[in-house]
């Protein structure tokens, strides 16, 4: 176990010794043992696992289902759009359509994606860890999930809330439908999410392997970090919003009804001083993996790694107070709306910050255009339309215009289906030959990614031009004249949803039937990569990491892709082949 | 009515229009020339280096770090977004200020239709009707639920509260027809809570304002009922001709006995057509929603009274 320690002299090579070797390999030509079939066996042994991959894995089923609905959900909207109202559903039912769909994509789906799947599966492999520190209350975070998801889905199929995912009352208060089960079951949800926040925060504090001193942490981790603050200080505030406006509906206590004495606009301030920073908990996970998968795809090291990284705790400490920039028009004090405008100029720069620091990432790189590397870029291309589009809704005066348009709704999909989703996607790709051992498909996976960048573009870009002309939101019929817009757009949506049955399907097959690799065949320099199998062992490695080199040091470590060129029944690769 | 619309933005109608719709082009080509910039950098990075043969053996030797540029990209978008701060909260402002010698026009929003109370004492429904060249100050309240004034034209938004006034204003440029949307999510009818705002010239307003006041003389009460059957925008929901609508239609409806949803039934007389228009909610025929919204304040006994005989007459009652 010879490892070249020395910082300061260059590494010719990757210590081989470092490369993670499975001791042996079954007869699928997996290692052995790995966590997928040498944990435990059965239903029970998953169900009772506290081992954070086993629990990101059970997460990936969960919330992709749930995604799968929200999906559906989004495409019956898009169809009922291709005329003015009454093409597949009437009013209300439209109205139950997109609460759910924006109810189930936020709460069930993208704020625990990339945490609570990637992060889970990830986090501790990528400090060195063996777990992370609060193993049954992780797997505690999954049970209570699955709760709140019930909540959620008995909504759902009774009378489903009609009330947009923002419940504003006095509305939410007033309505016939099924809004308290859907609040409860986004109030049991944020406990989901506290639970992974604290556990994030301590594993990093306290789990790391020797050698991993903070800035040799993968900005993947920085970004996980930053966002499990968020989570923790946020989300008791959405929690309480949502039991005062189940005790008003229930018990008729007068907080936000002015018919009892409440005022409306106080449920805003509450609702957005949680759903701000959400917006963050949602965006600064993506941002950490597109830096984990540019360095990687470019061999390259990351450009600016410490204002990639602190750039994350700035956005996660600004966000908590720029809520009121989703209030422009409620009638907030002319000084309140001041502050906020400016404060949101100032949260948008970190962004930018980043985004510069990635594109200069790729010069003199080596690119490779690797799937999850196509993602990574539109991310780029996206999450930067998604950012631009941001300024235009913090300058007040144009605000004023724009605001409950569908510019808005065009906006937030380019930064949480552009930005978010594309990460995540990006990020399944990257870690589903860790996960499963096994890679996909590249050409089906390169043409649902084709089918999935043109058809947002074409669903969403037109958005932003039906928003500016006056196009309002959340409206089941409209005036003739946007119906062009409006069909267009249906037909983005259409081909996106090709797209993503496409890549389900070549994913899915990919984790049974793909072709089995070797431990790292990106060439990837984080410790997931360089010293755990795939998939890894159940306990993650043989031994305790030793640190030798930074996450993207390819100036010092020529990255080494680990093929199974032998992975026949039982071979153990020689340590110096 | 979109003679001045463009790509991007419908036609302008306001003073405050052209303000916006300034800094909004400005943000236009402002983002393209950063997308452009961010775009072609990339495209000419991962085409010049994209991995090749051999590449795998070779060391990163590009840079890992760069203050000056590093302070370039923190300094000028700082820069420039202080610049379209002051941009925006300037026009913001003058938004915000409402001209002294504004013409006051009372706005109520409720489930699901605008109604407009003049300085004459006049009222109109789903239809705002102001003079050109005039600054308009709207105070506005809600019955119900939260709404919101858009009118995309002018470039003016506000949202409509149920427990105090808010108050916005906007000065027409050019006569014509411009949409008016409630723009915060209020239940079912949301996207049919559209109105109308009529700008007029000068003399055509004097006209209209005549027209407005006027109270039937020399009409029958029939006749004038017919007329506020549409101006009232009753025309929406009920018809005269048995069409289905969202409320019961008028065709021989006169003595007739309604079955009501908690299994009742009403002969239909002045007192029933008074309380219905009054308060709606106090008895529902069977079949449909109790969504018509309340007339209270808004017609004068007369007018009540005009609606009577109109109803009296298209549903049997005067054969």
């Amino acid at each position: 176990m010879a490892v070249n320690n020395s910082a300061t002299t260059t590494v010719q090579d990757a210590p081989r010794s470092a490369l993670a070797v499975p001791a042996s390999r079954d007869s699928k030509g997996l290692p052995h043992p790995n966590y997928l079939s040498d944990g435990g066996k059965g239903l029970w042994s998953w169900l009772t696992t506290v081992d954070h991959k086993r629990i990101g894995i059970m997460y990936l089923i969960v919330v992709m289902a749930m995604f799968f609905v929200g999906g559906i959900y989004a495409l019956l909207i898009r169809a009922e759009h291709f005329a003015p109202g009454g093409q597949l559903m009437n009013a209300d039912q439209y109205n139950q359509a997109f609460t759910m769909h924006g109810a189930i994509m936020t709460f069930l789906f993208i704020i625990p994606s990339i945490p609570a799947i990637l992060g889970n599966f990830v986090l501790p492999l990528q400090i060195g860890a063996k777990d992370v520190a609060f193993p049954r209350l992780n797997l505690a975070s999954w049970y209570v999930y699955m709760f709140g998801a019930a909540f959620a889905v008995y909504s759902l199929v009774t009378n489903a809330a009609d009330t947009g995912w923002t419940f504003y009352t006095p509305y939410s208060t007033e309505t016939g439908t099924a809004v308290i089960s859907m609040t409860l079951g986004a109030f049991i949800l944020g406990f989901s999410s506290i639970f992974t926040g604290i556990n994030f925060i301590v594993t990093v504090h306290k789990l790391r392997a020797p050698g991993m001193t903070w800035f040799k942490m993968p900005l993947m981790v920085w970004a996980l970090y930053a966002t499990a603050i968020i989570q923790v200080l946020a989300t008791p505030i959405l929690g309480i919003t949502l039991l005062l406006l189940i005790l008003e509906r229930v018990f008729g206590v007068g907080i936000f009804d002015p018919s009892m004495g409440g005022d409306p606009v106080l449920y805003q301030h509450f609702f957005w001083f949680y759903s701000h920073p959400a917006v963050y908990i949602m965006i600064l996970p993506g941002m950490g993996i597109i830096s984990d998968l540019i360095a990687t795809f470019s061999h390259r090291k990351i450009f600016g790694y410490k204002f990639v990284a602190f750039s994350s705790l700035a956005i996660a400490l600004v966000s908590f107070i720029v809520w009121g920039h989703h209030m422009f028009t409620s009638g907030q004090s002319e000084f309140a709306v001041m502050l906020f405008s400016f404060i949101t100029f100032m949260v948008g720069i970190p962004s930018a910050i980043k985004v510069f620091n990635w594109t200069t990432t790729l010069y003199k790189g080596s690119i490779s255009f690797s799937v999850p590397m196509l993602y990574a870029l539109s991310f780029l291309f996206k999450f930067t339309i998604g950012g631009l589009t941001g300024i235009f809704l913090g300058a007040l005066s144009v605000d004023i215009h724009l605001h409950d348009t569908y510019f808005i709704v065009a906006h937030f999909h380019y930064v949480m289906v552009g930005g978010t989703v594309m990460a995540f996607v990006g990020g399944l790709h990257y870690w589903w030959p860790k996960m499963f051992g096994r890679m996909y498909n590249r050409t089906a996976a390169t043409i649902a990614w084709a089918f999935v960048f043109v058809g947002f573009n074409v669903t969403f870009f037109t958005q932003f031009i039906l928003g500016s002309q006056g196009m309002p939101r959340r409206y089941w019929t409209f005036p003739e004249e946007f119906t062009r817009l409006h069909g267009f757009s249906s037909w983005g949506a259409m081909i996106m949803g090709v797209g993503f049955g496409l890549m389900a399907i070549t994913l899915a097959w990919a984790a049974f039937r793909g072709r089995v690799v070797g431990s790292n065949p990106w060439g990837a320099l984080t410790l997931e990569w360089t010293h755990a199998t795939s998939p890894p062992e159940p306990h993650n490695f043989p031994a305790t990491p030793d640190v030798a080199h930074g996450p993207y040091d390819y100036d010092k470590v020529i990255p080494r892709v680990d093929e199974p060129a032998n992975a026949g029944v039982g071979h153990a690769r020689p340590a110096n082949a | 009515m979109d003679t001045t619309a463009t790509f991007w933005l419908p036609s302008s109608a306001s003073t405050i229009a052209n303000e916006v719709d300034g800094l909004f082009m400005f943000l236009v080509w402002m983002s393209t020339f950063f997308f452009v910039l961010i775009v072609a950098g990339t495209i000419l990075f991962i085409t010049k280096w994209r991995r090749k043969k051999g590449d795998v053996g070779r060391l990163d030797t590009g840079p890992a770090h760069n203050s000056w540029l590093e302070a370039t990209w923190i300094v000028v978008p700082t820069l420039l977004v202080l610049v379209i701060f002051f941009w925006g909260f300037r026009t913001y402002m003058k938004m915000a200020v409402v001209p002294g010698n504004a013409m006051e026009v009372k706005v109520t929003g409720q489930k699901w239709f605008w109604s407009f109370t003049y300085p004459e004492g006049t009222a109109t429904v789903n239809e705002l009707v102001v003079p050109v060249d005039t600054p308009v100050k709207l105070l506005m309240s809600s019955q119900d639920v939260i709404h919101s004034f858009f009118v995309p034209s002018f470039r003016v938004k506000k949202d409509v509260l149920p427990n105090r006034y808010s108050v916005t204003w906007f000065e027409a440029t050019q006569v014509g027809e411009y949409h008016l949307f409630c723009a915060e999510y209020c239940g079912t009818k949301h996207s049919e809570m559209i109105g109308t705002v009529r700008v007029l010239s000068d003399s055509d307003y004097k006209a209209w304002e005549e027209e407005a006041m006027f109270s039937g003389e020399g009409m029958s009460m029939a006749e004038y009922g017919e007329r506020l059957y549409t101006s009232k925008a009753c025309v929406t929901c009920h018809s005269v001709d048995g069409s289905p609508g969202n409320g019961p239609t008028w065709q021989g409806i006169w003595g007739h006995n309604q079955p009501m949803t908690d299994g009742s039934s009403v002969t239909v007389d002045e007192n029933y057509v008074r309380e219905s228009i009054l308060n709606p909610k106090a008895k529902i025929v069977a079949g449909y929603q109790p969504v018509m919204p309340t007339y209270q304040g808004l017609l004068s006994d007369k007018e009540i009274d005009a609606l009577v005989a109109y109803i009296k007459e298209v549903g049997g009652g005067g054969e």
